[in-house]
């Protein structure tokens, strides 16, 4: 059995964290496998929980119709994956399609909820890093609506 | 300076609005162009536009990629093969490493920027030995929109190249995001870096500041600015960014000297 507790410290989203708070997270966590074009989850339905990509890459896309699948969003080794459990309703915004063959530690949403609410300074400390990883999308997504490589409409070099 | 006499020798469409040519000197051949270097390239009868050299080929030839974005560069994106065009040159300041000693090379282009970085690609791949860590960190708004898309995988037996776009449908395997969120994935020694940066101004912005975040000093950061170029001599003032011209002393400054300039939104 692999140890988790390592496994989740060597993850840059887990990078400084107690271990003591590590073993809390590791108590609503396990291991999972994905092949390539299978999807994590759909938009809709109950997000009960959040990955951590291992190895691999998520695509995060959304269905538009005559369109088909347009990918939002991409998550590497080392970033998570859903935020959408923190939130009621605890639905899915999105798909995640495994792009490549995919290992994940997934983590319990309903598990790791009530421990945060049980020890808050737990709770602090995770959501500190889960609103980085939202602020840090959010200013991605900003810089993709300016739209920079669009027609300057001018000569420039 | 009067324009010498190009013909275009071979043109390649890279995209839908973007082509790459190929030019032979008619008359006597203009001085070697360096890396970040460019041309004011005239389409006669329209007019005259900077563009950078895109490749480091030797000999006479000069090589640009061109963008569809007005009607000079629509003009000599449509110009066929035979045809002759105008140049000056060679004008501006070079992808310089002067003043820091290099071991590590991080190139973070965004669309056509990726143009002037190409030539330092060239050289780095004819002397790959003088370098450590090579990344290439690319950005385009969708993958339909990349530039020499048969080079990067070749480059990629070589240096670290990644890509990034913006938009794509369910068929792109690779990344979507910003240029900037490739930084974190690439491997290399602040201390020894040199970072070269070439796009939109607003990506060279965020990039530089991901850079110093990242360790690099703002002296070990180039970033290729875009003006109004016109005279490309420091004479008209139509590319003027507060003291420094840009056709002049740049196109391509050490981030320290233009960080101040870039921070001042009036400018």
């Amino acid at each position: 059995m692999e140890d988790l507790a390592k496994l989740l410290q060597e993850l840059p989203f887990f990078a400084g964290m107690s271990s003591g708070d590590v073993d809390e997270v590791v108590s609503c966590a396990t291991t999972m496998s994905f092949p390539a074009g299978l999807h994590l989850f759909h938009e809709g339905e109950p997000a009960d929980r959040f990955y951590v990509v291992r190895e691999g890459r998520v695509a995060l896309e959304i269905y538009v119709p005559s369109k088909g699948a347009l990918s939002l969003d991409s998550v590497e080794p080392g970033e998570i994956v859903g935020l959408s459990w923190l939130f009621s309703p605890h639905r899915w915004q999105m798909d995640a399609r495994a792009v490549t063959d995919l290992r994940v530690v997934a983590i319990d949403g309903d598990c790791l909820r009530n421990k945060c609410d049980a020890n808050p300074r737990f709770g602090y400390d995770l959501m500190q890093r889960l609103s980085r990883v939202a602020q840090q999308r959010m200013h991605s997504a900003r810089l993709r609506l300016l739209d920079l490589y669009g027609r300057a409409g001018s000569d420039v070099r | 300076m009067a324009p010498s006499r190009y013909r275009i020798g071979w043109r390649r469409r890279e995209t839908a609005d973007t082509v790459t040519v190929g030019l032979d000197p008619v008359d006597e051949a203009l001085a070697v162009f360096e890396p970040g270097q460019f041309a004011m390239l005239y389409a006669f009868g329209v007019g005259e536009v900077p563009i950078s050299v895109s490749a480091s080929r030797g000999g006479t030839q000069l090589v640009h990629t061109i963008r569809d974005v007005g009607a000079v560069s629509h003009a000599l994106c449509a110009a066929p093969e035979g045809e002759v065009l105008g140049v000056r040159g060679p004008f501006g300041t070079t992808w310089s490493a002067a003043g820091v000693d290099v071991s590590d090379l991080v190139l973070v282009a965004g669309g056509v920027g990726l143009a002037p970085l190409r030539p330092v690609v060239h050289q780095v791949l004819g002397d790959r030995h003088r370098f450590g860590r090579v990344s290439l960190l690319l950005g385009a708004r969708s993958p339909d929109l990349l530039l020499y898309t048969d080079e990067l995988v070749e480059w990629s037996k070589f240096v670290d190249v990644q890509v990034t776009v913006d938009h794509a449908t369910a068929s792109w395997s690779g990344n979507v995001g910003v240029v900037t969120e490739l930084l974190p994935r690439a491997r290399f020694d602040p201390a020894a870096t040199l970072a070269l940066v070439c796009g939109p101004e607003v990506m060279m912005r965020f990039a530089a500041r991901a850079l110093l975040a990242a360790g690099v000093a703002p002296g070990r950061i180039r970033v290729s600015l875009e003006r109004n170029m016109k005279c490309a001599y420091g004479h008209c003032g139509h590319c003027q960014l507060a003291h420094e011209f840009v056709c002049k002393d740049g196109a391509v400054f050490p981030y320290d000297r233009v960080r101040p300039l870039l921070e001042v939104k009036e400018l």
